[in-house]
């Protein structure tokens, strides 16, 4: 595949990557994540790690809940607002447009 | 035996398996990667009559207006060497949009990416006042109107003088240049989450290392900065042009958006390509879309749409739309010469004149649409490469294309030019 990657053996590739600590949403930055994966988390503003038990098959790009969220909670991903949770999430749970919606427009 | 050669050729190099081939394995960087000194980078490109550089020599039909596209088109089909610029207006624009229209066009016509303009008009008057605009640079342009004379006489005497401009064009030696000569525009598309992990901060970490060195850039897409207004403001500067670049962003917002919404922006912005690849609010888009203008560097200006940014090397912003042969036609005719262009889900998109280099982290994009990559950085999403190391290889890339590596997009033929209308004509 790519000449840069493969060269990885024997270090751990993160499941979920979150940007920074205050995030309470996580994407998913592999195919096939599985449901009831113990998935494998990397905050990329300080390279900590965390551990979270996916609940759902989540598709590359889309997003798991980090902790419990409530309808009108925030979501906070960049450590910024990205929208209204609209219906309740479970931590490891799928987080998309059917429980998360913009504040704008 | 023909047909034995391919048979015996290995999997790995069949061009038919995707991915973004040469990145890392190229003869072209030899010793020197710009990346790794870029003070002291160069490249070659063509200094125009202006002292401005360009990366590419094109001749170019230019159309005032719709009318004249078939007679452009018939130019550029006979004198090989030449393209023609269709488009869709020109005809009864008035007012704001009408100057819009001549700056786009002027602005086209003068970028250093162009040797020599054609332009063909249904009437000499506004074709004259093309022309007249181009000409400030310098450079060799002549019009023609097509009123009185009919599209054959005129493609005659514009397939002259195209095909003299071309064997002039071709002549031109490109010369050494520092990089601070290249201007660099971006602007992101089929955006999704990894855009806002990998490939617009590796834009964003480019600019943070060439702007110091001189260079011009551009970033704009002013509904997509919607949830990431006031990170944006506070990156101008100065307050006054943080104010400047607010009231451009409100007046989008209460003059376009409220005013012509018939629910929310939900089904467009983000778009479907983007809710696929998993972003799933405006906010969250807004904020991985202004990643791409890196940490250090302020913007020191707020540009109208394909106005020429005049305060000096730095990060200019420009009001754009986010639809992106839009905005990178209006990028174009600003000046840049260069465009830097993320892609999450894989947008295709190219421009007539200034090559797009495509990066994306979606290691999915870089195996089903590997063709449209030119800079691979998936391997951010696996750790196994740092944001200052694609940062790197991206520069590496826009050097090479500056120094004439075709991009993927204008190996592929995408020459997508849009002009932007900001309201009806009369």
């Amino acid at each position: 595949m790519n000449s840069h990657a493969g060269s990885g053996e024997g270090r751990t590739k993160p499941h979920l990557l979150a940007h920074s600590p205050l995030d309470n949403v996580a994407v998913a930055v592999i195919e096939g994540l599985r449901a009831d994966t113990d998935a494998l988390g990397v905050i990329t503003e300080d390279d900590s790690t965390f551990a979270v038990n996916v609940r759902h098959d989540i598709p590359i790009g889309h997003k798991v809940a980090l902790t419990d969220l409530k309808a009108g909670d925030t979501a906070i991903k960049y450590g910024q607002d990205i929208g209204k949770i609209i219906k309740d999430v479970a931590k490891g749970e799928h987080v998309h447009v059917q429980n998360l919606k913009t504040k704008r427009w | 035996m023909p047909g034995e050669n391919i048979m015996n050729v290995p999997e790995t190099t069949s061009p038919f398996v995707g991915g973004a081939p040469d990145q890392f394995a190229t003869t072209a960087l030899g010793s020197g990667r710009a990346s790794a000194d870029t003070k002291a980078a160069t490249f070659m490109g063509w200094r125009r009559e202006n002292g401005r550089v360009g990366v590419r020599n094109h001749v170019v039909l230019l159309p005032l207006d719709d009318l004249s596209n078939a007679a452009c088109e018939a130019v550029a089909n006979s004198i090989k060497g030449t393209m023609a610029l269709p488009h869709a207006y020109g005809r009864l624009q008035f007012g704001a949009d009408l100057d819009l229209h001549f700056r786009t066009l002027i602005g086209i016509g003068s970028n250093p990416n162009v040797a020599a303009v054609v332009v063909i008009g249904i009437e000499d008057q506004w074709t004259n006042r093309i022309v007249e605009g181009i000409a400030k640079t310098g450079k060799p342009v002549v019009g023609f109107g097509i009123e009185g004379h009919g599209d054959i006489a005129t493609i005659a005497k514009a397939s002259y003088q195209a095909k003299r401009f071309v064997q002039w064009a071709t002549e031109l030696p490109r010369e050494e240049c520092p990089i601070a000569d290249l201007w660099i525009s971006t602007k992101c598309g089929e955006s999704d989450t990894t855009t806002g992990l990998s490939s617009c901060p590796t834009v964003g970490n480019l600019y943070d290392k060439l702007i110091p060195q001189g260079i011009y850039g551009v970033f704009g897409e002013t509904s997509e900065i919607t949830g990431a207004e006031h990170l944006c403001r506070e990156r101008a500067a100065t307050p006054e042009i943080g104010d400047k670049w607010f009231a451009m962003w409100k007046s989008y917002q209460d003059d376009v958006i409220e005013a012509h919404k018939t629910d929310d922006l939900s089904d467009s912005q983000p778009t479907k390509g983007n809710i696929l690849g998993g972003l799933s609010t405006i906010e969250e888009k807004a904020l991985g879309n202004l990643e791409k203008i890196g940490h250090d560097s302020r913007f020191i200006d707020a540009l109208q749409p394909a106005e020429a940014p005049a305060k000096g090397p730095g990060l200019y912003y420009m009001d754009t739309s986010s639809a992106a042969a839009e905005c990178i036609t209006l990028m174009a005719a600003a000046g840049y010469v260069v465009h830097t262009f993320p892609t999450g889900q894989g947008n295709v998109i190219g421009n007539p004149i200034v090559p797009v280099i495509k990066i994306t982290g979606n290691p999915r994009t870089v195996r089903t649409m590997g063709e449209h990559i030119d800079v691979d950085v998936s391997g951010v999403l696996t750790r196994e490469m740092t944001i200052p190391q694609a940062g790197d290889a991206l520069i590496d890339m826009v050097v090479r294309t500056a120094n004439g590596r075709l991009t993927a997009a204008e190996s592929l033929g995408h020459r997508e030019f849009v002009m932007t209308k900001l309201y009806r004509s009369a």
